[in-house]
């Protein structure tokens, strides 16, 4: 039993890793940002641009946090 | 054999093959060589079950649900190495990390490197599934499966060599510049995919991919030089002079 659960957890934290890493911000930007384009396709508009334009944005405000405080942890 | 079915399968899926060898060279060489071919073949394994289990009904497995996860998945992790490889470039210079094995501060030792198996099996067996899906549908078209899978098979074999010539020229690349430009790549691969996913039109289709690749890279290096002066001059924009990554 204890074994399985020791797996179940190493398997959630590798996953929470990978994707949160060390800014979960950022996955919450991508999360939004895709919600924002099914939005945009939705009502028709064009929407191929939303989630580059988002990616660069948290990215370059990821960066800036880094040097200015500690990254928020998840 | 109809030669027409066969050259057209083969170009189509060597674009397919293009993405799914560069993730696989691209993972291998910054991080392990083993783990990623090891992915790599868990995903043609499984590919090769679904390919056994569901023959010419490949064609109506529904691929966007997968692009959109996978895309979504490779996004964020490409962003980590992104924004990694942007900081330890700005504070080390370009040569750095020159001589080391890996990208990453920790090594993964004698255990198994889980994020290459991952990265390498999602790009090899996504990719795998829609050349798959071009032979059905080149086959069932033009009248010629056989001609069509041959096509496909050329086209794995053909970029497969490049991609396996491609090692020693990635290994010669400073580990941190590899960093950002594999960070780059995947994050380019997982927006062009997630978007995909969602059935969002690329204006110019597959060749976006390339503009997304050019402005990713040109944004990370524009983010060299601005970290750059966030470290130098820390009282003019409230940053530390150094930044602290911390180490996975």
């Amino acid at each position: 039993m204890k074994t399985i659960w020791r797996g179940i957890k190493a398997f959630g934290s590798f996953w929470a890793v990978f994707i949160f890493g060390d800014d979960w911000t950022v996955a919450l930007a991508v999360g939004c940002a895709l919600l924002g384009t099914w939005g945009l396709l939705a009502v028709g508009a064009p929407a191929w641009w939303l989630l580059p334009a988002v990616v660069l944005g948290i990215t370059t405000l990821s960066l800036y946090r880094s040097q200015h405080d500690a990254p928020p942890r998840g | 054999m109809n030669w027409v079915v066969a050259s057209s399968a083969f170009l189509a899926a060597a674009i397919e093959v293009i993405e799914m060898v560069t993730i696989v060279v691209a993972v291998g060489g910054s991080r392990s060589w083993k783990w990623s071919l090891v992915g790599a073949a868990g995903g043609l394994v499984v590919l090769t079950a679904l390919v056994a289990l569901l023959g010419t009904a490949l064609k109506h497995v529904a691929l966007d649900p997968l692009r959109l996860v996978i895309g979504a998945l490779l996004l964020v992790f490409g962003l980590q190495w992104l924004r990694k490889g942007v900081s330890q470039v700005a504070r080390e210079g370009w040569p750095s990390g020159l001589g080391d094995q890996s990208v990453d501060d920790t090594p993964a030792g004698d255990g198994v490197d889980w994020t290459s198996v991952v990265l390498s099996f999602k790009g090899v067996s996504l990719e795998g599934l829609e050349v798959s899906v071009i032979v059905v549908a080149f086959g069932s078209a033009g009248g010629g499966l056989g001609s069509a899978i041959v096509g496909a098979v050329a086209a794995v074999l053909v970029v497969g060599a490049l991609g396996a010539a491609a090692h020693k020229v990635v290994e010669r690349i400073p580990r941190r510049a590899l960093q950002l430009f594999v960070g780059a790549l995947l994050s380019t691969f997982g927006t062009f995919w997630a978007n995909e996913g969602l059935g969002v039109s690329w204006p110019g289709g597959d060749w976006s991919m390339l503009g997304v690749l050019a402005v990713y890279v040109l944004s990370a290096l524009t983010l060299v030089t601005m970290v750059r002066a966030w470290q130098r001059h820390p009282e003019r924009s409230g940053a530390r002079a150094f930044a602290t990554d911390g180490a996975r």
